[in-house]
């Protein structure tokens, strides 16, 4: 089995993020100052500077913006071919993540996904995508 | 106080490029330096300024030892992998402008193939904001630059209809004028259309030979001002326009989460002051190198350039503009795809020749100005070189 996939490295602007994921959770930051939400997760607001902010929710729910299928060079840890894409989530912000439960040839622009958290076999949780319908819904 | 026409490249050097060079980086970018100023007719002792990547392992102070430099009053380095290959040299021209030194050599050497290679994945536990960057990446296996250009490209490739056939067209013309180029990887080594296909996918949808090569090897340009580069032992290429560039939203490699995904703003806006610093304009521009880590990101910057709109890149492509009879011969040393990869510093070289007169691969047509561009999805920059008047 191995070490698993590689670990985030963890500070002070990503940790929380983890820790909601591992709580079964797809995290949002957003502004408390004037209400943006963001991601990548950011300590200051770009809009307005405020350093003010707190994690919001997400309903998991959203579509394929883009994607790509690694096949080559194989690093331990995941499974090939592996797909990644980018999802656009129905609250407005982008997330980088892997697409499972779906066939390479099968992936599609604009198709809708939905977010379920997955426990490697290390013990580590992440959020992922499944084609929406699949079973992915919380 | 405009960097225009004040500075020129008056020298080039290259090692030779191999994928594995049996000596040290040191060595290789000692080697470079001391052909940059031969082919300037300067002695070493004449250098007194030394920029490089912060990605290069060797320092500035072990160069100058190396080579027997001349007391330095200015040295550098510069972020952002193959996106700091203009930036190294607005530093040389920023230090010879304001006078703060004479001749400053710019290079780049690495063991790229035999040493620590590029495409090896990103990891390690000190925590910094480049890091946490990485971090959202490197969980989910995206962990070499073809996995994240490829995202880019893909989207791109879907919007405006470009085919993997197009991308094979690039790779193509630029393994042609390797062929012919005796320090190039592909010197003597043609690339079928049936071969670029039936190449394997590294990550849809880019395949091996959308893909720059890993190579051992260094390269150095020497800049100088222009007047004195009059003097010196070449035909200068003078620096009409020069600029970095970074916009909002930048990240390194991940730029996933603008509005727009098809286009490349940073490049963008390093054609914009590229072409105002200049005073010209995409119908001055001769011949080109563009940044070629992969194959996709020269039809994306034949866009960002204005050699075309949006969404038409991939029609100047299909017409062979990148050839050497075309509109805008590209690469015309095989680039990074076919002749090396010393992260964009050979395609500085390649322009300069070009300027001189002296490409291997040199277009029957009169070459007035060259555009080169840094790094693609990464903080970068964009120069024209012309002939001096």
């Amino acid at each position: 089995m191995g070490a698993g996939r590689i670990k985030p490295p963890l500070g002070h602007d990503n940790a929380w993020w983890w820790e909601m994921a591992d709580q079964g959770k797809l995290g949002i930051q957003r502004c408390k100052n004037c209400g943006v939400l963001r991601h990548p997760p950011s300590p200051m607001c770009g809009e307005c500077q405020s350093l003010d902010w707190e994690a919001i929710e997400s309903t998991g729910a959203g579509t394929i913006c883009s994607f790509t299928v690694l096949r080559h060079p194989q690093f331990p840890g995941y499974d090939y071919p592996l797909i990644i894409v980018l999802i656009d989530l129905e609250e407005g912000t982008r997330i980088t993540s892997q697409l499972v439960d779906c066939e390479p040839e099968a992936v599609e622009f604009g198709m809708p996904v939905q977010m379920r958290i997955q426990e490697d076999p290390d013990g580590f949780k992440l959020p992922v995508f499944a084609p929406a319908g699949t079973g992915g819904a919380a | 106080m405009s960097l225009k026409d004040k500075t020129a490249i008056a020298g080039i050097g290259v090692t030779g490029f191999s994928k594995n060079s049996g000596v040290s980086e040191l060595s290789l970018a000692a080697q470079c330096v001391k052909a940059a100023c031969d082919d300037a007719g300067l002695p070493t002792s004449a250098i007194d300024g030394l920029v490089t990547y912060t990605l290069d392992s060797t320092d500035e102070i072990e160069v100058a030892r190396a080579v027997g430099a001349g007391d330095l009053s200015y040295f550098s380095q510069v972020n952002y992998g193959g996106g700091a290959a203009v930036g190294v040299i607005l530093q040389a021209v920023m230090a010879v402008a304001t006078g703060q030194a004479e001749n400053v050599v710019c290079w780049r050497a690495m063991n790229g193939r035999s040493g620590q290679r590029m495409g090896q994945g990103v990891s390690g536990n000190i925590i910094s904001s480049d890091l946490i960057h990485w971090s959202w990446y490197m969980a989910y296996g995206m962990l070499t630059p073809g996995s994240w250009i490829a995202m880019i490209a893909n989207k791109y490739m879907h919007t405006y209809g470009v085919t993997r056939e197009d991308l094979g067209r690039v790779a193509i013309s630029q393994r042609n004028y390797a062929t012919t180029n005796p320090r190039a990887f592909g010197y003597q080594k043609p690339l079928t259309m049936e071969e670029y296909l039936a190449s394997k996918m590294i990550a849809d949808p880019l395949c091996l030979y959308d893909f720059c090569q890993e190579t051992d090897g260094g390269c150095a340009i020497l800049i100088t001002s222009a007047e004195r580069a009059r003097d010196l032992k070449q035909k200068p290429a003078i620096i009409r326009g020069i600029t970095q560039a970074s916009t909002r939203g930048q990240e390194q490699m991940t730029s996933y989460y603008r509005s727009e995904l098809i286009s490349l703003p940073e490049m963008e806006m390093a054609a914009q002051r590229a072409y105002a610093m200049a005073g010209l304009g995409p119908e001055d521009i001769d011949a080109a190198s563009l940044y070629d880590a992969f194959s996709s990101e020269i039809i994306m910057q034949l866009e960002s350039f204005g050699f075309a709109k949006p969404g038409e890149g991939v029609e100047l492509v299909r017409e062979g503009a990148l050839d050497i009879d075309g509109r805008l011969p590209n690469n015309t040393h095989g680039g990074l795809l076919s002749e090396a990869y010393i992260h964009g510093m050979n395609n500085i070289a390649e322009a300069a020749r070009l300027i001189r007169g002296e490409s291997g691969n040199q277009p029957s047509k009169n070459v007035e100005h060259v555009l080169v561009s840094s790094g693609v999805g990464v903080p970068t920059g964009a120069m024209i070189l012309g002939v001096d008047a």
